[in-house]
């Protein structure tokens, strides 16, 4: 167990080594002349050789790869096309920490609805509840954020007038309600799924009928021997589930007006801004990558039976 | 469910004596896929959404022949209608029908779906993990290493980035064609957002595909009649389409048929935030970014024409049900062993 986490430990430096690689050439491939676009107004072919020079632009590949993870490793991700003067991370920073925000709270929502209701559904396997948790989940997985958010407007806001429609106001607002809604529910529907099949698997198991029988309550074994170990392998797709609605709220940011990562990343786009989404992208990559690893080793861990393998 | 699974390994069963025919003639065998589609057909849902995609797709198939309106059309005197006899499903802002405008959005949904996984996912993907299964060693780590550094980015932001860095080029690309050869209408027919979008869907496409087909390979590379097959000196790319290929179709069928919703979303999404399909081609995505989230004014378009969102919506929302719903009845009737 010890040499997977040091062979885990020991990739993940390459791995995101490789995306950076990856992010770095798609960012010099992209199109627009970064020297041209800083210097805006005061363009002219001999301006436009000296910045380039001066920003390193003419430097072979290589160099200027080892310059920019040296730079990130620094936590500089180089300066902004667009906004002049100012460091991207300085631009990144409140806006990601906005969407994590965000992400953080649709997750407690998912987990919340997701986890009881797919243990839940396990329990009543055999009556129609069970098909009809399934088929409603799905059907809720299905719809895309596209049909959720606009739907959450009308209703709550539009209509009851209950919570602003759009706009943002830090995670304990009344604001973040829909949103995180918007984005939670289809994760909902993910550890449903998981979490059904996952207590069917554990209560056929010959020690939750051994707990039965001694006369244990329903509910500790329930909850100490079925529920916890259920949990288990449900552990492990929370980074896939949380990559899967990070997506989501991208979309969702743009709906619901909220100032996060989402919206700066598409106007990065438009304005050719791709020191920005480079960086934004590789952050992502980045968090993605910690954490599965940390879900990982953590899931090592937890479950003693991985470790003595 | 567990009615239906007693009846089925009812049918299923080994053939017995009183199965015999009266007269003691042969066995009557049905072929594997009758027995698959038999058995698929009975589960009513699936069946049901298979007709339903069909039906979402002949519609796109066909949307020059069924389209009442042209696509591009504006009427600024009947703008934001609901609908009525000539427009089925109002009109948009711009006077467009918004029936036509979903129909020719069907069209690109099944253009991209189609392309994307015919070379992404089959293409790519199977011949891959072919690859990685059959050689492994130094092969199979290199392609494995590229395959975790592709997954390493959350899905969207990748096909983002890629869009966004690939269209410049491949419209400047496209432009150097038409001027070269003298064609025109290359970029404005769309060919070359179709080939954007399905190249930036790479990632998501062939990875996936070839890690299933690569642990399927693994397996039935030490089974006894490709060993058997090896001893009697069959070439390689024999052994890998002819024996072992037909024993991996199974799984990549649920694999398609559950990364089909996914592919059609991401075309969807990619429009939406408008990187994806160019007007004045229609695309869902670009129908449903006009009404939510164009401009400041979503709230307001939102609020006052809600119904505009409605048919392209739920098209969307029933492909992707619909796959689901298939994938998971294939996956029952294919791998019963999996249950």
């Amino acid at each position: 167990m010890l040499a997977y986490i040091v062979r885990r430990l020991l990739w993940t430096p390459v791995l995101l080594a490789l995306a950076a690689f990856f992010v770095f050439i798609m960012g010099t491939w992209a199109p627009g002349d970064p020297a041209e676009l800083r210097l805006g107004n005061r363009a002219t072919p001999d301006n436009i050789k000296r910045e380039r020079e001066r920003m390193g632009l003419n430097d072979p590949i290589p160099v200027r790869y080892f310059n920019y993870v040296g730079g990130v490793l620094k936590g500089d991700f180089g300066d902004s096309y667009h906004y002049q003067g100012r460091s991207v991370l300085e631009i990144v920073r409140p806006r990601l920490w906005v969407s994590m925000q965000l992400n953080i709270a649709a997750l407690i929502v998912a987990v919340s609805i997701g986890l009881p209701l797919g243990f839940y559904a396990a329990k009543k396997q055999g009556t129609a509840r069970d098909p009809a948790i399934v088929i409603s989940m799905l059907v809720l997985y299905a719809m895309p954020v596209f049909f959720t958010a606009p739907f959450l407007i009308l209703f709550f806001a539009v209509k009851l007038h209950w919570v602003p429609a759009s706009g943002w106001g830090g995670f304990f607002s009344l604001q973040i309600i829909l949103p995180a809604l918007t984005i939670g529910i289809p994760g909902a529907a993910v550890f449903v799924r998981f979490m059904r099949a996952s207590t069917l698997d554990v209560i056929g198991q010959e020690y939750v009928r051994t707990a039965h029988a001694k006369g244990m309550s329903n509910f500790v074994v329930n909850y100490r021997h079925v529920a916890r170990n259920a949990l288990l392998p449900v552990v492990t797709i929370m980074g896939f589930t949380m990559a899967g609605m990070f997506g989501g709220s991208l979309i969702v940011e743009l709906i619901y007006g909220i100032p996060g990562a989402g919206r700066l990343s598409l106007d990065a786009i438009f304005q050719r801004d791709f020191p920005v989404l480079t960086a934004f992208v590789l952050l992502g990559a980045g968090m993605l990558v910690f954490a599965n690893l940390i879900i990982d080793i953590a899931y090592t861990i937890i479950d003693p039976r991985i470790r003595l393998q | 469910m567990t009615n239906s699974q007693k009846f089925e390994r009812s049918e299923n069963r080994s053939p017995m004596l009183k199965d015999l025919p009266p007269d003691g003639g042969q066995f009557k065998t049905r072929g594997h896929w009758r027995k698959i589609w038999a058995n698929f057909r009975r589960r009513r849902l699936a069946f049901v959404s298979l007709i339903i995609i069909s039906f979402i797709y002949l519609l796109g198939i066909f949307a020059p022949v069924i389209q009442t309106h042209d696509y591009q059309e504006t009427n600024l005197r009947e703008t934001q209608q609901g609908p009525s006899a000539d427009h089925w499903f109002g009109t948009d802002r711009a006077g467009r029908d918004l029936y036509t405008r979903v129909v020719w959005g069907i069209q690109t949904t099944v253009i991209i779906t189609v392309t994307s996984f015919a070379t992404g996912s089959l293409l790519l993907g199977v011949s891959i993990g072919l690859a990685a299964g059959y050689f492994r060693g130094w092969t199979d780590a290199i392609i494995m290493r590229v395959g975790e550094v592709v997954s390493a980015f959350p899905d969207i932001l990748l096909i983002i980035l890629l869009a966004a860095t690939l269209r410049p080029r491949f419209v400047q690309f496209a432009r150097d064609i038409e001027d070269s050869t003298g064609m025109t209408g290359l970029v404005s027919s769309g060919i070359v957002d179709y080939v954007v979008i399905g190249v930036a869907l790479l990632p998501l496409s062939w990875f996936g595909m070839m890690r299933l087909v690569r642990g399927q390979v693994l397996v039935l590379r030490e089974a006894e009649y490709v060993q058997a097959a090896r001893a009697m000196g069959t070439s390689t790319p024999r052994i890998l389409y002819r024996h072992i290929l037909p024993n991996v179709v199974s799984p990549i069928i649920v694999s398609v048929s559950f990364g089909i919703g996914a592919i059609a979303l991401s075309e969807v999404i990619l429009s939406f935030f408008g990187l994806g399909v160019q007007p004045p081609r229609p695309s869902l995505g670009v129908m449903i970014g006009e009404v939510t989230a164009r401009g400041g004014a979503s709230v307001s378009v939102l609020r006052d024409h809600p119904e505009q969102l409605l048919a392209p919506i739920i098209v969307v929302w029933l492909l992707i049900f619909s796959w689901n719903i298939v994938g998971d009845a294939l996956n029952d009737v294919l791998n019963p062993r999996a249950r």
